[in-house]
């Protein structure tokens, strides 16, 4: 193994790094990252500034302010809320379901795409109370004692989201920092000045030792257990949210699975896109390989084969089922007004991840990043398409309406990505967005008796 | 944490030799050192030989008590607060699955939590430490008198310890 190799052969790309090695180059990324960090750090606060006044304009005069037309009463805030929570979703594939499955490549990515789980349920969380609009009653939402003597409507799906994502987000968050001590402490045994301050207090006296792992190592067991269900249940919930309703495009029992794969689907690809530049800028092309990448890309291929495969079901069924409604709904979705936010999600997410079956596209990052961006581009279409277009055509044809999203509810959905984007650079710049433990892991201690493992 | 106490803390580059003495030192009655590793390890865990970690009690205590919260709380509110639905029975546990699913993942992991927080901090065990260890060494500390030092210290070089050096 490497850890035998002579110094100047251990800088070749290919060979396996050291402990030293991996400790230096993960704490490496925590210094100075440079001009142009905080030149993208001003440029995503000045958007989320952006979206913070319209969301303040928005709750002093009220939802009008949004572009709602009936019968569209659900739009942008609802479609941005389902992207973010389907983003989430692979974060906890690649961290738990793959953790359990023993995937060696997912060390190298599991924490960027932990970090942008936690993140993004942040962001999606925010959606439901811009959407209610009366931000100052978002509490109604939880069930607890008031002077009304009133109590939620446990059958209502909606809340079924209430406790879906707030144990996701909680469940996501405690994962991603348990995750992190073992790290935490690696950073604080080297680093200097406050940071040393800052991870002396994270890092929660850790030191790695018998009886320390010995605990930890379950308790990561039994999370990444709980996880696991849970990530598949988040989406499911979130997609009932339109199933057991019966609008028509909605009502349909394929809604579960299909959300979910969707939702793998969406956040592989923002996976890839957050990881490229983060790899150039913090120079981790050592431990995030082409490799990882194309599994990546194999893992959007699946899911996104699934998700064509539930577009192609859904159309047939459509046609299948005799049903005059559906069958009326899903010709609008394809030929009526809204035919090119259709086209855009049939385009982006059914046909053009066919090119991943090629390796030379699976092996080059530039156009998987290019690939990534179009995918998460069809993933909020489709939503838009669910969502909009099969409320906008319902059963009657006077109460059809057409909805156009305001420039209010527009920055509100840019100032979304740029808080998601605020976090993500403030963690990656904090804290390693590459797991130090979890690559060590991967590479054999070294032995006594000569290299074997 | 209180005060370390006076013993022989040891540096280890290789994994097999960090196994040999602390399998030596179990041999010599040895049983409250300490042992760091940068990354769980199987050949450490299984030289130290720890029993299997009780947070997983702590992870099926949680789960359960996480169901039966959900299922009471929907039941209950639904039973105090009667909201007529569809024509479904007011307190209907077909969807409270959903409710009391989420709550056995919430609680198991908020249990999971507090149960490694727990032991963890039950386990702690004041010992002296080298910021090594979180790096590219296993450290092993052996508290011991004066009179035990040469002893431990011969133990440990002769597994193959890269440093030893005296904690007093």
């Amino acid at each position: 193994m490497a850890t035998t190799a002579q110094p100047d052969r251990i800088t070749v790309p290919h060979e396996q790094p050291t402990y030293a090695e991996v400790t230096r180059d993960i704490a490496a990324t925590l210094g100075n990252p440079g001009r142009g960090y905080f030149v993208l750090l001003g440029c995503v606060v000045a958007v989320l500034g952006v979206g913070v006044f319209a969301l303040l304009w928005e709750t002093r005069w009220g939802l009008g302010v949004a572009g709602y037309t009936p019968p569209v009463l659900w739009g942008v805030y609802i479609t941005t809320f389902v992207f973010w929570v389907g983003i989430a979703h692979s974060g906890t594939l690649i961290s738990a379901i793959l953790y359990l499955f023993r995937s060696a490549w997912r060390t190298a990515v599991y924490r960027t795409a932990e970090a942008m789980t936690v993140f993004a349920v942040m962001t999606a969380g925010l959606f439901p109370l811009i959407h209610v609009g009366r931000l100052w009653y978002a509490y109604w939402l939880i069930p607890y004692p008031n002077q009304r003597q009133l109590w939620v409507n446990f059958k209502s799906p909606l809340l079924w989201d209430v406790f879906a994502v707030s144990t996701y987000f909680t469940v996501s968050t405690l994962f991603l920092i348990v995750g992190l001590v073992p790290d935490i402490a690696a950073i604080r045994d080297k680093a200097k000045g406050w940071r040393k301050r800052l991870y002396e207090i994270t890092s929660l006296g850790w030191r790695g030792t018998d009886y320390q792992w010995r605990h930890y190592t379950r308790a990561y067991l039994y999370l990444a257990a709980l996880a696991t269900p849970l990530v598949l249940s988040v989406h499911s919930v979130v997609s009932w949210d339109f199933a057991m309703s019966i609008v028509p495009g909605w009502h349909a029992t394929i809604f579960a699975p299909y959300f979910v794969a969707g939702a793998i689907y969406s956040g592989v690809a923002m996976v890839i896109t957050l990881t490229v530049p983060l790899r150039k800028v913090f120079r981790m092309e050592r431990y995030v390989t082409v490799r990882h990448f194309e599994n990546l890309a194999k893992l959007m291929l699946l899911t996104g084969m699934i998700v064509g495969y539930a577009y192609v079901v859904e159309y047939f069924i459509a046609w299948y089922s005799g049903n005059a409604f559906e069958r009326a709904s899903f010709y609008n979705r394809a030929f009526g007004d809204y035919w090119w936010a259709t086209w855009t999600m049939l385009i982006c997410n059914g046909l053009l991840p066919w090119l991943l079956w090629f390796p030379r596209i699976r092996r080059s990052i530039p156009s998987l990043f290019v690939l990534s961006l179009f995918v998460n581009l069809g993933m909020w279409f489709e939503r838009f398409v669910i969502i909009v277009v099969s409320l906008s055509y319902e059963y009657e044809p006077y109460a059809m309406g057409h909805y156009t999203p305001s420039w209010a509810e527009l920055c509100i959905l840019a100032g979304s990505f740029a808080w998601f984007f605020m976090w993500f650079l403030l963690f990656a710049k904090n804290f390693p967005t590459v797991s130090i433990t979890e690559v060590k892991e991967i590479i054999p201690m070294p032995r006594r008796k000569g290299a074997h493992a | 944490m209180s005060a370390v106490p006076a013993g022989m803390l040891a540096a280890f580059a290789h994994v097999d030799a960090a196994a040999d003495a602390i399998r030596a030192l179990k041999e010599t009655g040895h049983r409250d050192f300490t042992v760091y590793t940068p990354v769980p390890n199987h050949e450490i865990a299984e030289a130290v030989g720890h029993s299997v970690s009780p947070v997983r009690r702590w992870t099926l205590l949680g789960g359960l008590t996480g169901v039966a919260l959900g299922f009471l709380m929907s039941m209950w509110m639904s039973l105090d607060y009667p909201l007529i639905v569809g024509g479904k029975p007011i307190p209907s546990w077909i969807p409270y699955v959903v409710i009391a699913f989420e709550l056995t993942i919430l609680c198991g992991a908020g249990a999971t939590i507090i149960g490694l927080i727990f032991h963890a901090w039950r386990d702690r065990r004041p010992a002296a430490y080298d910021p090594r260890f979180t790096d590219d060494h296993i450290g092993i500390f052996v508290p011991c008198g004066p009179h035990q030092r040469s002893a431990v210290e011969q133990l440990l070089q002769t597994a193959g310890a890269t440093e030893v050096r005296v904690e007093a």
